[in-house]
């Protein structure tokens, strides 16, 4: 029954951090900071996984290739729809859930043990909507944006991989790239992303948010928050995509 | 002021507090003394509502506090400051912006308002040229230092501290206890400090509560603390061989 207790809490944590901010203009200056953050300080690790996943996804859809009948301009097609409906918001969203959801739990993990948290209470600030609410929404906000670099990088990887080593000619996969390209997939992967950037955000700082004891809870919390909430963006990637696509 | 009415708390079955009822005057540096596990933090938690007690009452100038939710209590809250045990500073921001933090949060004064202000806040506490630095650059008894000055930044009328002179030296910890003293004499507080230095005891507490297994076993002055027969309390405040040479002494 402890996953219900957890539950409860959750929300209870939610309820608590949706409150008017005490002061729009330090919530703002946070949530800038926050942008520039998850943003701007995920960029390298998000293009390294895309361009070389969308390197791999292009060899290995050329090499799976066999039957002379289905012509090679499909492999853009498997390329531009593997990467824009699965790779970016999912994989790259698991890779930020690592990345981002760790050091969010860690940050708001010690500022709990070390009573930095407490110190906020007492002055009378909303700890929970302070240090939370700007994560959340900053999230929200920037994660579109980062998955749709991604896929432009991940399908870019996928161009160099195929034409550079001869695999496949400029034009058939460009043509692949085009042909029967639905415009929805890509408002598909904002919303995922969209919704992961909320489970990711949300799961590491209730974590950090109750972490008792010491480094050592720190870190286990940290742990959980990772775990958690991969699982739930993988539940939710099922739950989306049967919802928005079949 | 601050009046404690038949305080009690319990953790599950376990009680952390009992009947505890005292009075924290105006202008005073009031200590809560006691050994480890004896309820000192909780009572102090709960005096400031980061915990809630199970029963009585606390009254910040006759005004109930412990009757109100965390929306009402927000402006009690604007008149407390608190310097917790490890300073509690903000990681992410340098000395200047931690003290100026209550500032930007509740006032609506000007970046120029609020520099003279820190400024004055860490003179007070004899700070100087450390207001860009970060936490982690400083000593145990700097960080103590910023954490009065941002403590006292929006003029509170309670000061609580909890185990100021805990990890530091005996001459740094001299320094801070009479740093609180001035303090709250200087702008007439009512002052709370939770601490096991029996220095401290002799030399800035005005009024002394000893707290024995979660309830109130004695309550007086420093003279008084030396001539007391209270078996609990001598062996908790002579329990050095030091102490002991100074009681045959007294």
């Amino acid at each position: 029954m402890r996953w219900l207790f957890h539950f409860g809490q959750y929300w209870l944590f939610m309820k608590r951090m949706m409150t008017r901010p005490e002061k729009f203009s330090i919530y703002w200056k946070q949530f800038l900071r926050e942008c520039d953050n998850f943003g701007y300080g995920s960029l390298g690790i998000v293009a390294l996984v895309s361009i070389f996943t969308g390197a791999v996804i292009t060899i290995q859809t050329i090499y799976n290739l066999t039957n002379p009948l289905i012509p090679m301009y499909s492999v853009g097609i498997v390329a531009r729809d593997s990467i824009i409906l699965e790779f970016s918001p999912t994989i790259i969203c698991l890779v930020l859930a690592g990345k981002i959801g760790s050091n969010i739990t860690s940050e708001i993990g010690t500022m709990r043990v070390t009573e930095q948290i407490d110190a906020l209470e007492i002055m009378g600030i909303n700890s929970a909507a302070y240090l939370v609410l700007p994560k959340i929404t900053a999230a929200m906000f920037i994660f579109p944006f980062v998955i749709l670099l991604s896929a432009f990088l991940g399908i870019t990887g996928g161009y160099l991989a195929g034409t550079l080593t001869g695999k496949i000619s400029s034009a058939d996969f460009i043509y692949g790239l085009q042909n029967n390209f639905i415009p929805y997939n890509v408002v598909f992967a904002l919303i995922k992303s969209f919704v992961f950037a909320y489970i990711i955000t949300t799961v590491a700082s209730y974590h950090g948010f109750h972490t008792q004891g010491g480094a050592l809870e720190v870190g286990k919390s940290s742990t959980y928050a990772v775990v958690y909430s991969s699982i739930l963006i993988l539940i939710g990637d099922y739950v989306l995509t049967q919802l928005l696509l079949v | 002021m601050i009046e404690l009415k038949h305080i009690s708390k319990k953790f599950g079955d376990r009680n952390i507090l009992s009947d505890v009822s005292s009075v924290f005057g105006k202008g005073q540096v009031n200590l809560v003394i006691g050994g480890s596990g004896s309820g000192k933090t909780v009572l102090m938690k709960c005096m400031v509502g980061l915990l809630e007690v199970d029963e009585g009452e606390i009254l910040y100038d006759n005004r109930n506090f412990s009757s109100l939710d965390f929306k009402e209590r927000t402006p009690f809250r604007k008149e407390i400051g608190m310097v917790f045990q490890g300073g509690a500073l903000f990681d992410s921001l340098d000395v200047e912006k931690n003290v100026m933090f209550p500032l930007s949060m509740f006032t609506d004064m000007s970046y120029e308002e609020k520099m003279e202000r820190v400024n004055f806040c860490l003179h007070r506490v004899n700070l100087v040229n450390v207001n860009k630095l970060q936490p982690s650059e400083l000593s145990g008894g700097m960080k103590k230092r910023v954490a009065i000055a941002r403590a006292i930044a929006p003029n509170p009328k309670y000061l609580f501290c909890d185990e100021p002179n805990s990890g530091l030296d005996p001459r740094t910890s001299i320094v801070i206890d009479n740093l609180i003293k001035e303090i709250t004499l200087e702008y007439d507080i009512t002052t709370v400090i939770n601490t096991h230095d029996m220095n401290s005891v002799l030399e800035i507490g005005d009024k002394i509560t000893y707290l024995h297994q979660g309830k109130k076993w004695w309550e007086g002055t420093a003279e008084e603390i030396l001539r007391t027969d209270n078996k609990e309390l001598n062996g908790f405040i002579f329990a050095s061989k030091l102490a002991q040479s100074i009681k045959k002494v007294v």
